[in-house]
């Protein structure tokens, strides 16, 4: 590291960098002043502005881990579409905005030739939100950015296309904190045994206290193994959650072969007609098989198969099973119910049927 | 136990002598992803490598490959960062540096973007020139919080890198427990339901939070998000302790002619199939034979359906703000959590109404650094401690948009005075 004295800049402690410069002219002209948009087709919109002013916008996906070489080949997409500019989604698609309606099919032309799928718009497949993985994850038990490209080789067409009840938006987590998110699909790693202790190497590599009070139901316990400090798990208890793992890398919970998948749906953000809503648990289980994870894809097409036919125009995964039930959305995916699946954390009793209501 | 991070084999994928003339080490596994219609991450770093001779990048796939083989994760924490900052590096040493010394170091800059993820090329271009210099070259656009994410440098080059980055206008985000960088969705800039500037309240505050965002005070992390409308394209409510979601007070605006073109193209039928019987709150009404529609505007609940069915002829109303709502966060510890109303409406448009929300804000921050416990989320706080006792902390007042129905249970007391 440089010594302090041979370095000269000062920090500005700036946070987020300021918006001034980053937007498109005529997103500044119409700043606010927006009237309404439509889809042109996939991928493609415009919005209109009370001014009178068009701005059209093509989407398209990237591979999230990118290069240098590759943002500057959108760059100079940018330069040569969109007036310099452009924008990311939260699902990482870039979007360029422009007035030209005549840039619309060239730009798609050549994004589609430095390999950058045009769509994600409106009821189709959106991008995979996804976690790091074993590229650079501390904590992973699967690689997130493998699996998501596996599943949108096999959802390509439904990225490019508009047959979907409402918009379908996925995720993957290489761990149960599911810093992928809620989501329609979501594909989770689920640990199924507890941690594997490291008894010679904890006291030097973990805070005790931190470990013991990381532990959401109480069963990590100081102990002392071969004369040296550790810490004991009570497995009966452990719900082989791996928050211990996280703060104490001696407590292994990860597993080539224990650590596996479990499938969620229904989760929803928008507020859109229904409430937001958080996901269930319908398939588990899973083996983690990396580099194309069949069985993973094998039971989110079911899923996406089933929703495809049996949605009504704008009704979201969630909605769709409320209108059906769980049961027919079972029958439909080809998925089995387990007992398992039904909550025993906290919550529980707030997702038992408390009434005489059955579908039969 | 069985050794799953062993060492063994050493040398046996690092090296390789006739590798036809090569810089990267063969990767059979990952090699599988290098096709496929989707863009492929694996080919993008490949190529670039190539390119650039890069060793970190060489050492990355070779371990990323032996990942892959072993189904394992080999990367551990540490603490690099910049002078005078306490957070934003992601740290990451190789634990298997002995197999692949080229991944020793592999630390990660996450980088605080322009609200909305708004770009102009010259910007853009000079994160690569810099970050190629000094760094990997590989790029994370974007983290599930919204970083920038430059992946991949080596603990002795980060403080030049991080200068040069800030002088070109970029900051550090958050890690740890900090306030973290935070996310917008498009809003005014495009977007016709945007209700209020979120673009604008999101640089302010996090600009206001700078400081508590490089330095770890906090019980656990903190995270603002700002969705300008009740779609919540940042998805605030669940991934944000602290959401704004804007909304409206007044009736939604109608312009029937447009209702009728819509019904021209799409039919009644239509009309009640995707946006009258889709009212959560039945609040739409629509007689058979005329070609306009009604809102029942004191039910309404803002749920944007109809706006985005019909967007030409529906607009949120004109007297526009914004939703507070708290404690949203996901699985870890106690399950997810969705953000819960505080305050149903604040106007956001003057210097004077930001600063006031950063009042009620630095209020919250200091009841939660008396009553949180280690790792414990604002949201988890509130609901240990107890609603009341926080409202009645921080001065947030009672409201009946707070709850989905009032209690069903008698165990509660009233303050009272002992000695009465």
């Amino acid at each position: 590291m440089n010594a302090p004295s041979e370095r000269t800049w000062k920090t500005v402690e700036s946070g987020p960098h300021t918006l001034e410069g980053a937007l498109h002219p005529v997103v500044v002209k119409n700043y606010g002043k927006w009237k309404y948009h439509k889809l042109i087709k996939p991928g493609v919109m415009v919005h209109y502005g009370h001014s009178g002013d068009a701005l059209y916008t093509v989407r398209a996906g990237t591979p999230r881990q990118n290069t240098v070489d590759l943002i500057r080949q959108i760059c100079d997409l940018a330069d040569q579409y969109a007036d310099g500019f452009m924008r990311f989604t939260i699902r990482n698609s870039v979007e360029f905005m422009f007035s030209e309606e005549s840039r619309i099919d060239p730009l798609i032309n050549d994004l589609e030739e430095i390999g950058l799928p045009v769509g994600g718009i409106a009821n189709c497949v959106a991008p995979i939100a996804h976690t790091q993985g074993w590229l650079h994850c501390d904590i992973p038990a699967t690689d997130a950015s493998g699996v998501a490209k596996g599943i949108m080789d096999n959802l390509y067409a439904e990225f490019k296309t508009l047959e979907m009840p409402n918009k379908v938006r996925l995720s993957t987590s290489c761990c149960s904190i599911n810093c992928g998110g809620q989501a329609d699909v979501a594909i989770i790693v689920k640990h199924t045994r507890p941690p594997r202790i490291d008894h010679a190497k904890l006291s030097t590599l973990c805070e005790l206290p931190k470990a013991v009070a990381r532990c959401p139901v109480a069963a990590i316990r100081p102990t002392i193994v071969n004369n040296k400090r550790s810490l004991m798990v009570d497995e009966e208890k452990c719900i082989v959650c791996g928050a211990c793992f996280g703060a104490c890398p001696s407590m292994e919970i990860n597993h080539p072969e224990h650590s596996q998948f479990a499938i969620w749906v229904g989760g929803k953000n928008s507020n859109a007609r229904s409430k937001p809503q958080s996901m269930s648990l319908v398939a588990e289980g899973i083996p983690n098989n990396p580099p194309h994870w069949p069985e993973v894809n094998d039971v989110v097409g079911r899923i996406l198969k089933a929703y495809k036919a049996g949605g009504k125009p704008w009704e979201r995964m969630n909605e769709w099973i409320d209108r059906i039930g769980w049961k027919r959305f079972f029958e439909e995916s080809e998925l089995t119910f387990e007992i398992d699946m039904i909550d025993s954390y906290r919550h529980a009793r707030t997702t038992f049927n408390q009434s005489a209501h059955v579908r039969f | 136990m069985e050794d799953l991070k062993g060492t063994g084999n050493s040398g046996e994928e690092q090296e390789s002598e006739d590798n036809n003339g090569k810089y990267l080490n063969p990767t059979p596994i990952l090699d599988e992803l290098v096709d496929g219609k989707w863009p492929s991450f694996i080919k993008g770093f490949k190529d670039f490598g190539e390119r650039t001779e890069k060793p970190m990048v060489r050492g990355v796939l070779d371990q990323l490959e032996y990942s892959y083989k072993t189904k394992m994760g080999y990367w551990k924490g540490g603490l690099v960062t910049v002078k005078g900052y306490g957070a934003g590096i992601i740290t990451r040493f190789s634990m298997i540096k002995d197999k692949f010394p080229e991944a020793k170091e592999f630390h990660t800059f996450r980088v605080q973007p322009a609200p909305g993820l708004h770009y102009n090329t010259k910007m853009l271009r000079e994160v690569c020139d810099i970050w190629e210099k000094h760094g990997s070259g590989l790029i994370t656009m974007h983290g599930q919080t919204g970083n920038l994410q430059l992946q991949g440098i080596e603990q002795d080059k980060t403080q030049e890198c991080f200068d040069e980055l800030n002088q070109a206008g970029w900051d550090l985000g958050g890690a740890g427990a900090t306030v973290r960088t935070a996310a917008s969705c498009v809003g005014p800039a495009r977007c016709e339901q945007a209700c209020f500037d979120n673009l604008k309240v999101h640089e302010k505050v996090l600009k206001y939070y700078a400081g508590m965002t490089h330095r770890p005070e906090f019980n656990y992390k903190l995270k603002f998000k700002f969705s300008a409308c009740p779609n919540d394209c940042a998805n605030a409510i669940m991934r944000a302790d602290v959401a704004l979601i804007g909304t409206w007070r007044d009736s939604i605006q109608i312009e029937q002619e447009y209702v009728k073109e819509w019904m021209d193209e799409y039919g009644e039928d239509a009309l009640f199939d995707q946006v009258v019987n889709m009212c959560p709150t039945k609040a739409i009404s629509h007689k058979i034979g005329t070609s306009t529609i009604e809102i029942d505007n004191k039910n309404c609940v803002r749920c944007m359906h109809c706006i985005n069915v019909i967007p030409k002829a529906l607009s949120p109303g004109k007297e526009r703000g914004a939703s507070l709502l708290m404690g949203g966060k996901n699985t870890l510890k106690v399950g997810v959590n969705l953000g819960s109303m505080m305050i149903p409406f604040m106007k956001l448009d003057t210097d004077e109404e930001v600063e006031e929300f950063i009042e009620l804000m630095d209020e919250i921050f200091d009841w939660w650094d008396e009553n949180g416990l280690d790792h414990e989320r604002v949201g988890e706080t509130i609901e240990r401690v107890g609603m009341k006792q926080f409202l009645e902390a921080v001065g947030i007042e009672a409201n009946i948009d707070m709850i989905v129905r009032p209690r069903d249970n008698p165990y509660y007391k009233k303050h009272y005075d002992s000695a009465v």
